[in-house]
């Protein structure tokens, strides 16, 4: 408890490699929830100790692959009702994962936990420059409410340059329920 | 040039639809342009479409499997075909199986229950239900194979066998079956039932709020439209009414566990609120003996203990209520996983799933026999 200010954790945590269980990095983290404007992120501050693994390989064929198609990817239900996702939409998967976590970090709370649930809808948006653009409709599940929350991100893409989510917003709950 | 006009010449002004058949787009493409007509492709490739159509009907005309032994366990099943494979169960094992109806669902479905008996008059029981949140499709595909593993192992495995002897098993796999053909039909991640609620356009009541511990209190939500919604009145529901009125007329139900997913959890009484309950040491324990159990198999973390103190405040709980009837041993598991596929969880995942669970369900059971009240 930090009087005036908020409440800060400091945690331990272990990184487990996705695609590679036995690929640990130990990381800790101090995370401050602010008090009182629920509309600020948690400021959150971490340290690695060690290297993440090099994903550069993996990386660059999934650039080339998506730099050569003739078509925009354009995909729905990720996974679908039977928890398949293709080979080819793994990386997708993958990429809405990472982004999902910063529209998660900016919209959490104490009494918040949101888990990505699906990719409703992905739509890659042609580009001039060397960047990858998707433009996502993912569905948030938020376990404390229990809440199924569409939220819309346009997520950037280069292999050398990282993830970036420049636009994000709630969308209303569909009217078919 | 044999088009086909899907939506015919009315005059200057109106659309026209044509199917085109590949030889004469260029042609007709060609006359357009030169005339001036814009026009734009609504399906690029007709043939394809009715293909795809065709193998989507051929397999749903897929015979159902003529025993349980062809059932396949690693997929997920619609109502039906869980309802199919209920009666086949029971036709195949006639002296250990028998299904139930213990009531009806808000659109009116059968709710059954599959009884496991060696025989006695109405023995000390244990109760088994998945599927109340109807989009944990990974509860009712394990409540299936539970059905299976009991009829193959209730004369070999002494544990089973021991169980048996004393005790009754009943288990009712599609609790919320309104729910479940939804989540099939229109909204993968429906979880409530699908009553009508008066004033609202909002549908459908949480089940595992509906109870009457603690109803309407915190922990649940007042409002219709919301996931947690308790409902008008405790058992509003005739899904949760069905379990009440059988439970209570039963009077000898020894065990009750409700099985949900997803988060790896293995819970005990109580959601509603923070005073413990007496029983809260021996209850510790027996979860302990039971995720042990339960993680020999694959390796797979659960964490346990009460509702309030490990996931968070929920009122209206089923096991909240049937600890308060006197059911000891009440628990609540939340299966796999912890978030990385959530309700999604691949089909091959469900053996493993069912078959690490069932290893924590017979702990709980074994204890319930030896320690019967």
């Amino acid at each position: 408890d930090i009087d005036d200010v908020g409440h800060k954790y400091y945690l331990e945590l272990v990184l487990e490699d996705v695609l590679d269980k036995d690929s640990t990095v130990n990381c800790t983290a101090e995370v401050l929830y602010h008090l009182g404007n629920k509309n600020i992120a948690p400021d959150v501050q971490f340290t690695i100790e060690g290297e993440l693994k090099n994903a550069d390989e993996a990386d660059n064929i999934f650039y080339n692959r998506i730099k050569s198609l003739e078509k925009e990817l354009v995909a729905e239900n990720i996974p679908d009702s039977h928890g398949n996702v293709s080979p080819e939409m793994e990386p997708i998967r993958l990429l809405a994962w990472v982004a999902s976590g910063y529209v998660i970090w900016q919209n959490s709370t104490e009494n918040t936990k949101f888990q990505l649930a699906q990719i409703k809808h992905v739509k890659q948006v042609k580009r001039i420059d060397e960047y990858l653009e998707f433009d996502y409709v993912i569905l948030l599940h938020e376990m404390v409410s229990q809440e199924i929350i569409p939220w819309q991100m346009t997520v950037l893409w280069h292999p050398q340059h990282g993830v970036q989510v420049t636009r994000d917003s709630r969308q209303p709950k569909h009217a078919s329920e | 040039l044999q088009l086909d006009f899907w939506l015919a010449p009315r005059g200057p002004g109106y659309p026209v639809d044509i199917r085109v058949p590949f030889p004469s787009l260029q042609p007709l493409k060609a006359h357009l342009e030169a005339n001036g007509v814009s026009y734009s492709i609504m399906i690029e490739d007709v043939q394809a479409l009715v293909d795809h159509e065709r193998t989507e009907m051929l397999r749903g005309r897929r015979r159902l499997p003529l025993s349980t032994n062809t059932f396949d366990y690693a997929t997920y099943h619609s109502l039906d075909e869980i309802y199919a494979f209920m009666d086949l169960l029971v036709d195949e094992n006639p002296n250990l199986v028998s299904k139930l109806e213990i009531g009806r669902s808000t659109e009116n479905r059968p709710l059954y229950v599959l009884k496991f008996s060696r025989g006695g008059t109405n023995r000390p029981a244990i109760w088994i239900d998945t599927g109340i949140h109807s989009r944990e499709w990974v509860t009712q595909a394990s409540g299936v194979w539970f059905a299976k593993k009991i009829v193959l192992d209730h004369e070999n495995d002494e544990g089973l066998a021991s169980i048996l002897n004393t005790m009754d098993i009943f288990l009712e796999i599609v609790t919320n079956p309104d729910g479940f053909v939804f989540t099939q039909t229109q909204n993968r991640m429906w979880r409530k039932t699908r009553s009508v609620n008066a004033g609202s356009t909002c549908i459908g009541v949480d089940p595992n709020r509906n109870w009457d511990a603690g109803f309407g209190g915190s922990g649940a939500s007042k409002n219709p439209c919301s996931e947690t919604y308790h409902g008008p009145y405790a058992n509003s529901e005739p899904e949760v009414k069905a379990i009440v009125d059988f439970v209570k007329n039963h009077r000898n139900i020894k065990a009750f566990i409700s099985i949900h997913s997803y988060s790896q959890l293995l819970l005990y009484p109580y959601g509603y609120t923070s005073t413990p309950v007496p029983d809260q040491k021996e209850l510790h324990q027996v979860s302990k003996a039971a995720v042990t159990a339960l993680s020999s198999l694959y390796g797979t973390n659960y964490k346990y203990g009460s509702i309030i103190t490990t996931i968070y405040q929920a009122s209206g709980g089923t096991i909240d209520w049937t600890y308060n009837q006197g059911i000891k041993y009440s628990f609540t598991f939340e299966l796999r996983d912890t978030g990385r596929y959530g309700f999604l969880l691949p089909a091959k995942q469900i053996v493993p799933t069912a078959q690490e669970t069932w290893l924590a369900l017979k702990v709980i059971m074994q204890h319930a026999r030896d320690h019967l009240y």
